[in-house]
């Protein structure tokens, strides 16, 4: 091929001339058409992350719990059993073909969890979508959260948790972020290495096929525009064959046969072959014509590119590859020796004896850095700095309290939930709906409390403020069930980096994560990069979604957020300022967005989610949730209607800040919790709180029926339980 | 007592199972693997929840064929002692060895929730230990469980009293409104005319633990085990 003509192929591939240029300066030769694929896979925005990847090294790696960072999974250890979990995105397939864009989604990031030799105890997931008026969105909102079912419920991992989000910057690109929870004895973790000369490379899993080629480096790396059509770019998921492949992976790591083993996400084989090799620091020779192919005919560039699901690639120590291969074979999957470990350090690939790639692994895997210009958008001076003293007080407050529970991002999620299995496991103690979600461990009292957060609108107003809070909100979400924060994964989705304000929008997230996790001592343990979330309508709300965990040491000891006993005294924790910037308040009820967004004093934060985990831990509580979306007035309308038994309360805000109402009722201050007592632990609970020096507000008591807010004894709210709940069950 | 789980490519619930009855209630488990035939001496099997090879085609319709089902079939005939949970339930109306089918969801999409159920027999192996018309809550979790039967082999399912247990609210009422799925008569589990046989769409182990809120699963597996060994002990 003419030098030119292959600059032109390396530029459909998604590289750039200078790539091009450092490829022919790494092989000293012009590259075979499938070496020039797998640079474009390797190297590509979604796998090699070259406009992200310098930033990575602000994240604190060190927390309270021993920390393990790997590169397809990190994790926590606890008493000896590693938690492992990862958050990645499924965007664009998602919004080019939903059901099966999420449905792979789940079925990628439960392949990083397992293939670290863990087995995957739950998923979550983090969704953003248009207004659910438009008809585009609302099909894709149906159509992810049928694919997650779909996917998620077959292959026997519950969908415990997440966020579902509406909101106009998401109408020409939707995010899907999954995140996946697993669990091992430390000493069974498996490594991502090929090693030791000699020893064998096995293919698991589906056959291989045309599809998903270019996946990564097509659909994720650029942005939608108008006409294209990348639906072939979207791959199909098996969830029973993953299943399968779960347990037989389970199974052949158990027998200690294993050197290493990677699962085939994003850039597939190439990935996958040649990340194996560069860990291993060896070189891997791998024969294409015996990888089980779906279509005759492929070529060898397609067969490297594939992003086909539900494939395992195995490094076995020699002569123990029959009772491996044995083991898959029992439960109904292809597996095949595809390749060895050889001298020297290059990843080589034979294809009906010809080579067809010889490249050396560490520098395949090396991507190009890049920092563009970043530039403070302009939008920044003009949304921060608006005078809301105009802005009309409402006269009638109940209605503003029905039209917010019934908002589609406050309201209740039940029937989505309810269409994942959030079950299966059985280690499912406290249930979505009601609170933290929590994982109990089998056989052991402790457990572990999962949450995904972030408020894009407090993102779009200060990207870094709005990460701070992000990290701060799910946090205390944790602490408000009992649980210790533990580790972070984050996922974080931003526009084009080649714009330069977009650009400044991922530095100052990624500098808001990382100082507010070094504030709390907790580790990044892993993560995802998404750019160029961008459409024709314009970028996404920076989206910095962050996945945490937490333990909490004795599972029966946890609260969930429903109020439980008549006369139960109500507590609001925490300083409510004269703040409403980037409420929904502001936006369902005004239709505005401006800043700024609320102030976050992080030792206020660490204080209060320490008080929580304590008051938990010594049963003071009878209920706990961390205020956000709606402020106090939802989060005590949740507290009467989210549990079983349905509650009532009588409230007074008279001892409460003197500010703006509508600021004190739906105001969304950051370090604030409500929590309920009994009447005999007020005193212990109100001393424990003096010691701490938490902000502690008496506002109330758990009644038999309706909610009532009154101000210094004027009645200002009162809607009938019944109300209330028909306006937060119905709208979803 | 010695349970056998049967374990299909895409069972899910086999080790939950496997769990309750071992570690919570100390009984001797044997996962009985879809290829063979062996039940290995059980004295009860259970066919657990999950996708038995996918059920990409209907819910059980594969399963049916499979070595490990040719000798719960001969085990049921002698009487032995068999549950079928969710996909279990499927496999075993796909395999007639329960009467009627269960259909896709009215609503249809999968449905995952704590469900009330009222016990309409409990002269059963499967049920001894709960009192008549007592109300339980027992999650669901299933996409096909909409049980179907035509009228006049209904009227001889209540004739026979082979309804075990039907949706209900927490009074024990039962209307449209409380039945989840659509099941004809809000029927939620039966029991084979030989009195051996259960299949049930709820799932008793997911309700085996105070720490996953009811308890009221496990009283199931508590009759089986109190029903075999009082006929042990007769022996």
């Amino acid at each position: 091929m003419q030098n030119n003509e292959q600059i032109q192929v390396a530029r459909e591939l998604g590289l750039r001339d200078e790539e091009y240029q450092r490829i022919l300066d790494i092989l000293q030769r012009p590259p075979t058409p499938t070496e020039l694929a797998m640079f474009s896979v390797e190297w590509s925005e979604h796998c090699g992350y070259p406009h992200s990847r310098r930033w990575f090294e602000l994240f604190p790696r060190e927390g309270k719990f021993p920390v393990l960072v790997g590169e397809d999974a990190g994790g926590i250890v606890y008493q000896g059993q590693a938690v492992v979990f990862k958050m990645e995105s499924h965007n664009h397939p998602s919004q080019v073909e939903p059901r099966q864009g999420a449905a792979t989604g789940i079925g990628g990031i439960i392949r990083d969890i397992f293939g670290s030799g863990a087995r995957p105890i739950a998923c979550l997931d983090s969704l953003h979508f248009g207004p659910l008026d438009n008809a585009r969105s609302n099909f894709i909102f149906k159509g992810v959260v049928d694919g997650i079912a779909f996917y998620g419920n077959c292959v026997g991992v519950p969908t415990v948790a997440g966020e579902l989000y509406f909101h106009p910057s998401y109408q020409g690109n939707c995010l899907v972020n999954v995140m996946s929870i697993g669990i091992a004895s430390q000493d069974r973790l498996a490594k991502s290495w090929a090693k030791g000369k000699g020893n064998l490379i096995i293919y698991a899993g589906n056959r291989t096929g045309r599809d998903g080629i270019g996946g990564c480096s097509i659909l994720a790396s650029q942005e939608f525009s108008e006409q294209d059509e990348k639906r072939p770019s979207v791959q199909i998921g098996d969830p029973f064959t993953e299943k399968c492949l779960i347990e037989a992976t389970m199974e052949a790591l158990a027998t200690g046969f294993l050197v290493g083993i990677k699962d085939m996400g994003a850039a597939g084989l190439t990935c996958s072959s040649s990340e194996m090799a560069a860990a291993g620091k060896s070189g891997v020779k791998i024969y294409l014509d015996r990888i089980p192919v779906r279509e005759e005919a492929m070529e060898p560039w397609e067969i490297m590119m594939s992003e086909s699901q539900e494939r395992m690639l195995l490094c076995v120590k020699r002569g123990y590859e029959d009772s491996v291969l044995q083991i898959f074979h029992k439960w109904g999957l292809e597996a095949v020796v595809v390749g060895e470990v050889v001298d020297g350090d290059n990843i080589t690939i034979e294809f009906n004896g010809k080579m067809v790639a010889d490249i050396p692994a560490q520098e395949l895997t090396k991507p190009p850095v890049y920092t563009p210009p970043a530039e403070k958008p302009a939008y920044l001076e003009r949304i921060n700095h608006y005078d809301w003293n105009d802005l009309p007080l409402p006269n009638n407050w109940n209605e503003i309290l029905l039209k917010l529970m019934a908002s589609p991002n406050l309201c209740s999620r039940h029937s989505v939930f309810e269409q994942y299995d959030h079950m299966v496991q059985i280690n499912t103690s406290m249930l979505p709906g009601t609170g933290t979600v929590i994982l109990r461990v089998k056989n052991l009292p402790w457990g572990i409390a999962v949450t995904t957060d972030c408020n894009p609108v407090f993102c779009y107003l200060d990207p870094y403020r709005g990460s701070q809070i992000a990290v701060a909100e799910a946090a205390r979400n944790l602490a408000a069930c009992g649980a210790q924060p533990a580790g972070i994964t984050d996922c974080l989705n931003f526009g084009n980096p080649q714009k330069p304000d977009r650009y400044w929008q991922f530095i100052e997230a990624i500098k808001g994560i990382s100082d507010a996790c070094k504030f709390f001592d907790l580790p990044v343990v892993s993560g995802n990069v998404s750019f160029y979330n961008e459409s024709p309508t314009g970028p996404i709300h920076p989206t910095p979604t962050i996945g945490m965990i937490g333990i909490i040491e004795d599972v029966q000891k946890a609260v969930n957020a429903a109020f439980k006993d008549f006369d139960d005294v109500i507590v609001l924790l925490g300083e409510t300022r004269n703040e409403i910037g980037g409420s929904e308040y502001l936006r369902v009820i005004h239709q505005q967005e401006f800043g700024p967004a609320p102030q976050i004093d992080l030792s206020a934060e660490k204080n209060l989610q320490e008080f929580l985990i304590d008051a938990v831990r010594q049963g003071l509580v009878q209920s706990s949730s961390d205020l956000s979306e709606g402020g106090l007035a939802c989060a005590l309308g949740e507290g009467c209607i989210c549990g079983q038994e349905k509650k009532g309360c009588l409230i007074d805000i008279g001892n409460l800040p003197n500010i703006r109402l509508d600021a004190l009722l739906f105001g969304e201050s950051c370090g604030r919790a409500l929590i309920t007592c009994k009447p005999e632990n007020f005193a212990t609970l109100e001393k424990l709180a003096r010691t701490k020096t938490i902000p502690f507000f008496v506002i109330g008591k758990v009644t038999r029926e309706s909610l009532n807010i009154y101000n210094n004894q004027q009645s200002l709210i009162s809607v009938s339980i019944e109300d209330l709940w028909k306006a937060w069950y119905r709208t979803l | 007592m010695k349970f056998g789980i049967v374990v299909f490519p895409g069972s899910n619930c086999d080790y939950d199972c496997q769990h309750v009855l071992s570690v919570v209630l100390s009984q001797e488990t044997e996962m009985l693997w879809h290829e063979s035939h062996d039940l290995k001496e059980c004295d009860c099997i259970v066919l657990p929840g999950g996708f038995s090879y996918g059920d990409y085609l209907r819910t059980g319709a594969v399963a049916r064929f499979s070595p490990v089902m040719e000798s719960i079939r001969n085990f049921i005939e002698e009487g032995g002692l068999v549950v079928g949970i969710c996909n279990g339930f499927q496999i075993l109306v796909e395999s007639q060895l329960l009467p009627g089918a269960l259909l896709p969801n009215q609503k249809g999409h999968f449905i995952c929730r704590h469900v009330h159920l009222r016990v309409e027999n409990t002269d059963t192996p499967f049920t001894r230990l709960f009192y008549p018309g007592e109300v339980i809550s027992i999650p669901i979790a299933h996409h096909q469980g909409n049980y179907f039967i035509p009228h006049s082999s209904l009227s001889n399912l209540q004739k026979n009293r082979q309804i075990i247990f039907r949706y209900c609210d927490i009074d024990g009422q039962i209307n449209h409104a409380t039945n989840p799925n659509g099941s004809i008569d809000s029927i939620a589990g039966i029991i084979s005319s030989s009195q051996n046989v259960l299949g049930m769409m709820p799932h008793p182990e997911r309700s085996s633990e105070a720490v996953l809120g009811s308890q009221d699963g496990k009283r199931i597996f508590l009759s089986i085990i109190q029903w075999w060994e009082e006929k042990h002990h007769a022996k």
